[in-house]
């Protein structure tokens, strides 16, 4: 495989300027003669699908959910970063871009990077026109809270659901667009296969999920929006119906896969509290700006919190990292906490946390500003746990969040297939291998309405005056075939375990040996035994209900066999890796005091993996990372 | 724990469907009300009895995509909760549990537990947005918000869709789910230019699927997100104003 | 929008834009009933409490109490026939209740059909009595009010009925402990039903400010108080001896 990044000539500064005037386009009465689709309405989707029905594409949306309002950027707490400055405190796009780059420890493409620090402020200005209500102070204008890795006050936020209110705002922007007649939105449809025709992609297959009709759609190109994959661990802060299938059928169908084992691990999650649990909450991460981490500092010591004096606490990330203290970056935070618990350290009836303190910010700002900041967060932590975060700690630890990994893409966001765009958390493109919080907001808007929409205009333009394929054309019809045999295969195992017995298996092992760290040794144990668990699931699998009415058993069914397939490719990808970056952490590389040690002169690049067969050895393709305008250093947050 | 679920069980749209009991024995008090049924259709798998068909997605309470009629309560037991963030600790040990559908004209069953609530995107389609291109937005800080009106607004748009005021509502309304978007679009200085055509627009489409307001405030109580009627009473006097100053949708 | 077959079926029709005059165009949505209701009911509702404090007259004794019936007949007269201002009064609150009724019963029978299912198990958190009880309390009072003009302005229960003498027609009929029962069961309907009422009509018209809801409460209930003491206590009044 040959990967070209396409990385425009020139300063880095004038690359996305210069890179606009040179793209081809498509002019604005052409534009109708062309159609995309665009899968997945999240943020990412969503705001493209919008924006290109905009411009005047004909736009197909397609969502497994019910309505593009439920995606999981809904999910999204703490807020969206952008390099407005408005604090005066020495922002620009230049920090934005530097933090950016640091905080995925150099493992990133600087141009990706730089773009997005730039649009990042267009972003501002564009939901707010929307009617997104953003925190305000009281002269009306914007407010900003500071986030993890930062040191500069550069996210904007709405109360603790800001991944609601911009999700909102694209929401109601693509439904002006179904209003208008440019997008036609399909929901409770999800695409099975994308469909390759001379080598472009043009077109998807789907399974309606309340009939079980399969139909094909054409178009001119094709837009993965479809989100990250952190549910290969079963337990993580996904929503219930997240999931790879789209990625993955993508990358069957010769899509590279980049970085797959460069997941995050979030370091503010309710612990878990028992085997049923079918997912864990994140608490936000904008509460570490007024909560203090400790634990006791005698792991013996079983009194409550509040009987714990100063003394015998142990304020670990204040202690570890002084200059950032509770605000160091997510894969910092999370493997201190790791540390601190499997060090005995652990508090809570499983001993699996560490107390996020409120009583001195409570003190100091008193109750009323605590809850005005954090009052939904708190209320939802008493929900979950019968505990009064008022009264007691909240008991925090890390979870899965976020998949940095995804389809790889050059910088007009295509990935190896030509045609097959991917955007938002479903690329791999700008958080190397850690994401600063607030930071996921920013990529899928900063992709869907202001990257894409341009970029794709630069490879539908010379395709002017061409028709899509008609959807009777074999392509199609050997998708469809595939499509319904996989869906028969797992109807007809009638095995004796059901689906989510076999997810659960999966992410165990995916979490115990390619989660917060990893050894060669467990790595490979992982890869054996989900080999393994993989031959049973398709031999032992139970799929009761049939086809044609909603069937959620067989929805999973689909969507955990191919996390079978990713969870092998992530293990596999952190094999390779032999150093220590971001959220991926190998023991066998960390310095004296146990921080990630990274090998810029071996691993400075992606990893592109391409699909080779089910249990197969992928084949790997490097991309060099080039580092011209940051220099290469180790990560300090002390 | 050990629990009793009697579950409205619906094959189609078109078939009949009536309530099956089912045992949930030795359930955690920690499980979620959405845990438990998983564990219970596990247990029906092995047992061979197809699950019961009910949604979900992000199962911390801001997806909307959940909902169930909890013992005649939407979303269950507890104020301002959705059915996800429910927990078994709120229940006591060998209490009985009737879970039904969603029911109103506006929200037709597909199974189960699962009703289609697409109205709700009909609604805001119908204006329930700023029309702004991208890339057209002025600078943000140019247009100052006070904050009063800011929060209120967060208020309104803190809705997460999820249909409970419908499901609550005697009439099968859905005035508080249009009034929170028109509330929060309306209320702010971006929504001013479309407000009365977007006033009109949606109250209509509205009217198409759902009943009408009778003041119970039932939608008040069963929202997870604790909006106000006070949103009701803003739309009531916007769709009055359009009409009677003839400001017309165009 | 989703590729299925069965989408939600709308069961109220577009109002056809343009072809209507405005106010039956807006008459024709939910919204404008509602609007015509409260408006109805704030002309109904002056008019009942108008119509209470009026009748304390009774008190006064029958000189007062005649005066003020032969004065109402007196209204803009001579500008206006005999009794003529009296009949502009009756038939605005005759068109304000044939309204009030037509938009109750149409929204209704809408509701109706948006609400096809009921649940089996159904336990209400804001109803009250008042609110539910508000289509009943409507029946009650509109069979009342038949009653109570054949009653007291068209003297069908009273062989002995005079026109001049309404301080002896009001005796008359509540010496009888079925009317005076009739008057006490209807005006109690007719507090529940003002309770709902007025609260509602500031829902309803939109006069909604944070600073004063809490107050929309007070007022419904002072109202719904007010019109039922008076109202009742003539009745108990002649029951009792107080009056006679």
């Amino acid at each position: 495989m040959q990967l070209d990044a396409k990385i425009p000539d020139g300063p880095l500064e004038e690359k996305w300027d210069n890179h606009r005037f040179s793209m081809r386009l498509v002019n604005p009465n052409n534009k109708r003669k062309f159609s995309v689709i665009v899968v997945g309405t999240g943020l990412a989707g969503a705001s493209a699908a919008a924006t290109l029905g905009e411009l005047g594409y004909n736009v197909k949306a397609f969502t497994y959910h019910d309505s593009p309002r439920r995606a999981h950027s809904i999910a999204a707490q703490g807020g969206i970063n952008a390099a407005k400055n408005y604090q005066g405190d020495g922002d620009s796009v230049f920090r934005l871009f530097h933090d950016t780059i640091k905080g995925g420890d150099y493992r990133s493409r600087e141009a990706n990077v730089y773009r997005l620090a730039q649009v990042s402020v267009d972003i501002i200005d564009q939901c707010v026109a929307q009617g997104v209500p953003f925190a305000r102070d009281y002269g009306g204008l914007l407010d900003n809270r500071s986030f993890g890795g930062a040191q500069v006050s550069r996210t904007f936020y709405a109360k603790g659901q800001t991944g609601q209110q911009l999700l909102l705002g694209a929401y109601q922007a693509l439904m002006r667009q179904v209003d208008a007649g440019s997008v036609e939105l399909h929901t409770k449809s999800e695409m099975l296969e994308v469909v390759k025709v001379d080598g472009e992609a043009r077109g998807i297959v789907v399974r309606n999920l309340e009939t079980g009709e399969v139909t094909s759609h054409a178009a001119h190109a094709v837009v993965l929006a479809t989100g990250g994959y952190a549910s290969a661990y079963f337990l993580s802060t996904m929503a219930k119906n997240s999931n790879v299938t789209a990625a993955w059928r993508a990358h069957r169908k010769g899509a590279a896969f980049a970085n797959p084992s460069f997941t995050q691990i979030h370091p503010t999650c309710i612990p878990q509290s028992g085997d049923y649990q079918s997912k864990l909450t994140l608490m936000s991460e904008s509460l570490r700006n007024d909560g203090r981490i400790w634990v006791p500092a005698d792991p013996d010591d079983e009194r409550a919190p509040a009987d714990i004096p100063e003394a015998e606490r142990d304020y670990y990330l204040e202690r570890i990292y002084p200059s950032f203290g509770n605000l160091a970056p997510r894969d910092v935070s999370s493997r201190a906490a790791k540390r601190m618990v499997d060090a005995g350290h652990g508090v809570g009836p499983r001993k699996n946390g560490v107390y996020l303190d409120f009583s001195d910010a409570v003190g100091r700002l008193g109750q009323d500003k605590i809850a005005e900041r954090y009052g939904n967060l708190f209320e939802m932590y008493q929900k979950i746990t019968n505990e009064n975060p008022y009264d007691v700690p909240m008991r925090i630890y890390p979870a899965p969040h976020y998949a940095m990994g995804g389809l790889w893409v050059d910088y007009n966001l295509m990935t190896t297939i030509p045609g097959l765009f991917s955007i938002g958390e479903s690329n791999f493109s700008d958080h190397g291998a850690n994401r600063l919080g607030a930071s996921a907001l920013m990529q899928g808007l900063a992709d869907g309405y202001f990257v894409l929409p341009y970029t794709i205009g630069d490879y539908l333009a010379p395709h002017l005056g061409e028709s899509p394929p008609p959807t009777d054309h074999p392509a199609f019809a050997e998708a469809e075939a595939e499509v319904r045999d996989k869906v028969n295969g797992l109807l007809s195992v009638n095995g004796t375990r059901s689906v989510d017995s076999f997810h659960r298996d999966l992410g165990k092992i995916v979490w115990d040996y390619c989660g917060m760290a990893r050894t060669e040794q467990g790595l490979e144990k992982a890869r054996s035994e989900i080999q393994a668990l993989r031959d049973e699931y398709h031999k032992d699998v139970r799929v009761l209900g049939e086809n044609e009415t909603i069937n959620q058993s067989l929805e999973k069914a689909g969507r955990v066999a191919d996390f079978f397939e990713l969870a092998e490719l992530m293990t596999i990808d952190a094999l390779d890796r032999n150093e220590s970056c971001g959220g991926h952490f190998r023991e066998e590389y960390q310095t004296d005091e146990g921080e990630a040690l990274r090998d810029d002169e071996h691993y400075a690049y992606v990893a592109a993996w391409g699909f080779e067969g089910t249990g197969e050895d992928p084949s790997l393709t490097k991309e060099h990372l080039a580092f011209e305008n940051v220099k290469l250093a180790t990560r300090s947050y002390k | 724990m050990d629990l009793t679920l009697r579950v409205w069980r619906q094959p189609s749209p078109d078939a009949p469907g009536s309530f099956e009991t089912y045992p949930a024995e030795d359930i955690d008090e920690h499980a979620s009300l959405l845990e438990m049924l998983d564990i219970v259709n596990d247990r029906l798998t092995e047992q061979g009895v197809e699950p019961i068909a009910f949604d979900s997605d992000c199962r911390e309470g801001i997806c909307g995509t959940c909902g169930v009629m909890v013992d005649g309560k939407a979303h269950g037991p507890m104020e301002n909760t959705a059915a996800c963030q429910v927990h078994l600790f709120n229940y006591r040990d060998g209490d009985t549990i009737t879970l039904e559908p969603w029911r109103a004209r506006g929200f037709p069953l597909r199974k189960d537990l699962i009703v289609d609530r697409s109205a709700f995107d009909e609604i805001i389609s119908a204006g329930g947005y700023v029309s702004v291109n991208t890339g057209s937005a002025p600078e943000a800080n140019l247009t100052p918000v006070d904050k009063g009106t800011a929060d209120l607004a967060f208020d309104a748009a803190a809705c997460i869709g999820c249909g409970a005021c419908v499901a609550a509502c005697p009439n099968g309304a859905a005035h508080l789910f249009t009034s929170a978007k028109l509330s929060q679009l309306n209320m702010l200085p971006q929504g001013q230019p479309e407000r009365y055509a977007r006033t009109q627009r949606m109250v209509t489409i509205m009217e198409e699927y759902f009943g009408s307001c009778t003041n119970y405030g039932e939608c008040q109580a069963a929202c997870p997100q604790d909006i106000s009627i006070d949103f009701i009473a803003m739309m009531n006097k916007d769709y009055r104003k359009s009409k009677f100053r003839n400001r017309r949708a165009s | 929008m989703a590729d299925t077959q069965q989408k939600p079926t709308a069961t109220t029709p577009p109002p056809k834009q343009g072809q209507r005059s405005w106010i039956a165009e807006f008459y024709g949505s939910a919204l404008g009933k509602k609007y015509a209701m409260a408006i109805t009911g704030i002309v109904l509702l002056a008019y009942v409490v108008v119509h209470m404090i009026g009748n304390l007259k009774l008190y006064q004794g029958p000189e007062e109490i005649n005066a003020y019936a032969e004065w109402l007949r007196q209204i803009a007269y001579p500008a206006l026939p005999e009794e003529g201002g009296l009949w502009i009064f009756r038939v605005v609150l005759g068109g304000s209740v044939l309204i009030h009724i037509h938009a109750a019963y149409a929204l209704w029978l809408d509701n109706r059909r948006k609400r096809p299912a009921k649940y089996e198990k159904r336990d209400y958190v804001a109803v009250n009595f008042a609110n539910r009880t508000m289509r009943w309390t409507g029946i009650i009072i509109a069979l009342f009010i038949i009653f109570h003009v054949a009653d007291l302005t068209l003297g069908a229960t009273n062989p002995d009925f005079d026109h001049a003498d309404v301080y002896g027609n009001i005796v008359a009929s509540f010496s009888d402990p079925l009317i005076a029962g009739i008057y006490i069961v209807a005006n109690l309907a007719l507090g529940f039903h003002i309770f709902h009422g007025a609260w509602s009509l500031f829902q309803t018209m939109g006069w909604n400010n944070r600073r004063f809801n809490h107050w929309r409460r007070y007022l419904a209930v002072a109202l719904a108080v007010v019109v039922v003491v008076g109202n009742v206590s003539f009745p108990l009044a002649v029951l009792t001896g107080v009056v006679s």
